[in-house]
């Protein structure tokens, strides 16, 4: 993969939650920084949203979820994507989750985090940087 | 020059005046990027007539007011929804506001039951009890209420998809406590049409969606006096990131769309339209705030009485309950919120508000605690008791300023109806994602004006504390609500009685599949202990489940 390879992103909600309106406005954001999204869009279940990360070929899996059920939402997709061997793709998000949360999920493996009030060129920032050690690393 | 007072004279000096004068360099836009000019004179209203525009609060157009002496006769309903965890968390939660002076109950549900599943569906995994109370059947209902008398108190249920379905449940349990149905008093948010433009909690597709509103309009208007079947919402659609504009005309033009679809069932439109109630976003900018909830009046009560041919002045009457805006809300620096919300609260009540729910500081973190909840409360109280702000009724009409945005507002909404006409009417428009990507372009283009350091969030984009470490309390629900709900729900399935739940469910699909009103049949299956997930399954087979097109 050359690193001027465009960057793709799977931006999904997943579970029940149905605003949107955070997902959507990065999903725009992403794709005029030059990114390559993939919106998968509301309900997706984390079997859904590995599966298509995975048919896509996607760098990062971006979430949001602001319904409360991140704890259980986030290690069930990284968990999924662990045993179909894409434990590299970078996992990150936002929502509602309290900084605690937050912390105890990037423990188990997502990448960063945002809550309400982040920038969206720090969001892109963040995506650009990663995926482009990602890419090193790998070769 | 001659001197006139129609205020041309003082426009053209203010305008020589201001062009030599220093101006900052900043937006002087609105909130939703309306500019707006430095003076208003009597010459921005020469098109207002007093009498056909205006009149007097409680007579039409009511842009003044929709009754008389307003706060002075009585006050708003301080309403703060709530609702977390198990049922029986939640009743403890509704005594404790109930006797810290709140005068109204509101019942947040969590989402399964938002969706019409039960907390065991897999779907529901991580869900349950998380941003509202789980309800699964008739017996979560009789906990939820267990010692507060239906009878007594009004109920605001904020529920969409199932809202047939939780409202049975809601009726009998006030049966079980021994009150009959048309004594009692709440309102049900079962605005479906804004599911499906901003908050994207649907189950069913949208005409048989439309179908079960209708059906609790009738059920309404003929056994249920002192109940609102439908609460008409812009709130959702302006947390979608909608503009103060959108969020007038598309809540308006949902409401349209509800009275055209009773209409089509052979309602009395006077019969109906006295019992529909909107719910309106209290957003930042005060002014534009403010005019919007009187435009929204004034639209309501010509469309009702010129268009539609209502007779009845409480058909014209626009009754309102607002919220304070969660997008407003900053997790940084989160006690500055109490001071937008006291903000935002009071351009509710000055825009003349029936009932209001002020937002807690804490609410971009996590559910409130009690403490947040608390002051929240408080800061209407303080409103209410100590600004004197009740004392006279739309103290700002006759602003230059107020009068002329008012009439702009309306005349903006007006443009947004003839557009959504074109596309074929609400529904038409709301499949083919009109309103959707209005409000999506107009989400986009806020966040970037935040990123250009256009428009300011305090703590946010500016006067930021880079260090700042968070250190308010958060509530916290664990696992064990989802545990305790599944094992509940189980024990509801075994003591019920099996044969009679396949009776009314077998019942409730031949019902959907006709056009019988079906609030019998679901006031049938919830006596039975049918639950939510049951329920809607049964229609679901029948109506079918919609997903929306994803796009951004």
């Amino acid at each position: 993969m050359s690193e001027t390879e465009r960057i793709r992103v799977l931006v999904a909600k997943p579970g029940l939650d149905g605003h949107d309106r955070g997902a959507r406005v990065v999903a725009n954001a992403l794709r005029d920084a030059g990114m390559e999204v993939i919106y998968a869009g509301l309900q997706q279940s984390p079997q859904m949203v590995v599966n298509a990360a995975i048919q896509e070929d996607v760098d990062v899996v971006a979430l949001s979820i602001l319904s409360g059920a991140h704890m259980t939402l986030f290690p069930r997709v990284l968990q999924l994507l662990r045993e179909q061997g894409a434990g590299d793709i970078l996992v990150t998000g936002g929502g509602i989750m309290s900084a605690d949360d937050m912390a105890e999920l990037q423990r188990q493996g997502t990448g960063r985090l945002f809550g309400p009030g982040t920038s969206l060129q720090e969001a892109i920032g963040y995506i650009r940087a990663e995926v482009e050690q990602r890419r090193a690393q790998r070769g | 020059m001659a001197k006139t007072n129609d205020g041309l004279d003082a426009a053209r000096r203010h305008k020589a005046a201001v062009e030599s004068a220093k101006t900052r360099t900043a937006d002087f836009t609105t909130l939703s990027g309306e500019r707006v000019d430095s003076l208003y004179t009597p010459s921005d209203i020469a098109d207002v007539d007093y009498e056909r525009d205006l009149g007097v609060p409680g007579e039409y157009p009511f842009t003044r007011g929709p009754y008389p002496n307003m706060y002075r006769g009585r006050m708003w309903t301080m309403r703060q929804f709530s609702g977390f965890g198990t049922a029986h968390e939640s009743n403890q939660r509704y005594k404790y506001l109930l006797s810290q002076g709140g005068t109204g109950l509101s019942v947040a549900f969590d989402l399964p039951t938002l969706m019409g599943l039960d907390p065991d569906d897999e779907r529901a995994e991580g869900e349950v009890g998380r941003c509202g109370v789980s309800i699964a059947s008739l017996r979560d209902m009789e906990t939820l209420f267990d010692g507060i008398d239906l009878g007594s108190i009004s109920t605001s249920m904020t529920i969409n998809g199932p809202a047939a379905i939780i409202w049975a449940f809601y009726i009998a349990a006030a049966e079980k406590q021994g009150t009959q149905r048309q004594k009692l008093r709440g309102t049900l948010q079962n605005d479906i049409l804004k599911e499906y433009i901003a908050q994207k909690e649907f189950i069913y597709p949208p005409s048989p969606s439309m179908r079960l509103v209708v059906d609790t309009i009738e059920f309404a208007t003929r056994e249920m006096p002192l109940f609102h079947p439908v609460s008409i919402s812009g709130y959702h659609i302006r947390e979608a990131g909608s503009t103060a504009v959108q969020e007038l005309a598309f809540t308006l033009a949902d409401g349209f769309g509800y009275v055209e679809a009773s209409l089509a069932r052979g309602l009395d439109i006077d019969e109906f339209a006295p019992r529909l109630s909107f719910f309106f976003n209290a957003h930042s900018d005060f002014f534009e705030e403010i005019c919007k909830y009187r435009a929204a009046r004034r639209i309501w009560a010509r469309h009702m009485r010129e268009h539609y041919g209502a007779k009845h002045e409480n058909s014209w009457r626009l009754r309102f309950h607002t919220q304070t805006a969660g997008c407003s809300l900053t997790a940084q620096q989160p006690e500055n919120n109490i001071v937008r919300v006291a903000l935002q609260a009071l351009s509710g009540v000055l825009g003349g508000t029936q009932s209001l729910h002020t937002n807690a500081m804490d609410e971009t973190l996590a559910l409130p605690t009690d403490k947040a909840a608390k002051i929240a409360l408080r800061t209407q109280q303080v409103i209410a008791h100590e600004t004197g702000v009740t004392n006279v009724v739309d103290p700002l009409g006759g602003s230059y300023f107020v009068e002329a945005m008012t009439t702009r507002m309306e005349q903006q909404a007006e443009e947004y109806f003839r557009k959504i006409e074109g596309l074929g009417g609400v529904v038409a428009a709301t499949e083919a994602g009109f309103q959707q990507r209005e409000i999506g372009r107009a989400a986009y283009r806020y966040q970037k004006e935040l990123e250009a350091r256009q428009k300011i969030m305090v703590g946010v984009n500016e006067c930021i504390e880079p260090e700042e470490d968070v250190a308010i309390p958060l509530l916290k629900i664990d696992m064990s609500t989802e545990r305790h709900c599944r094992a509940a729900v189980a024990d509801v399935r075994r003591g019920r009685d099996s044969k009679r739940v396949e009776r009314c469910l077998r019942e409730l699909k031949d019902a959907a599949r006709g056009e019988t009103n079906l609030m019998p049949t679901l006031l049938e299956c919830a006596h039975a202990y049918v639950t939510v997930g049951e329920a809607a399954a049964a229609m679901v087979d029948v109506f079918g489940a919609y997903r929306e097109p994803a796009v951004f």
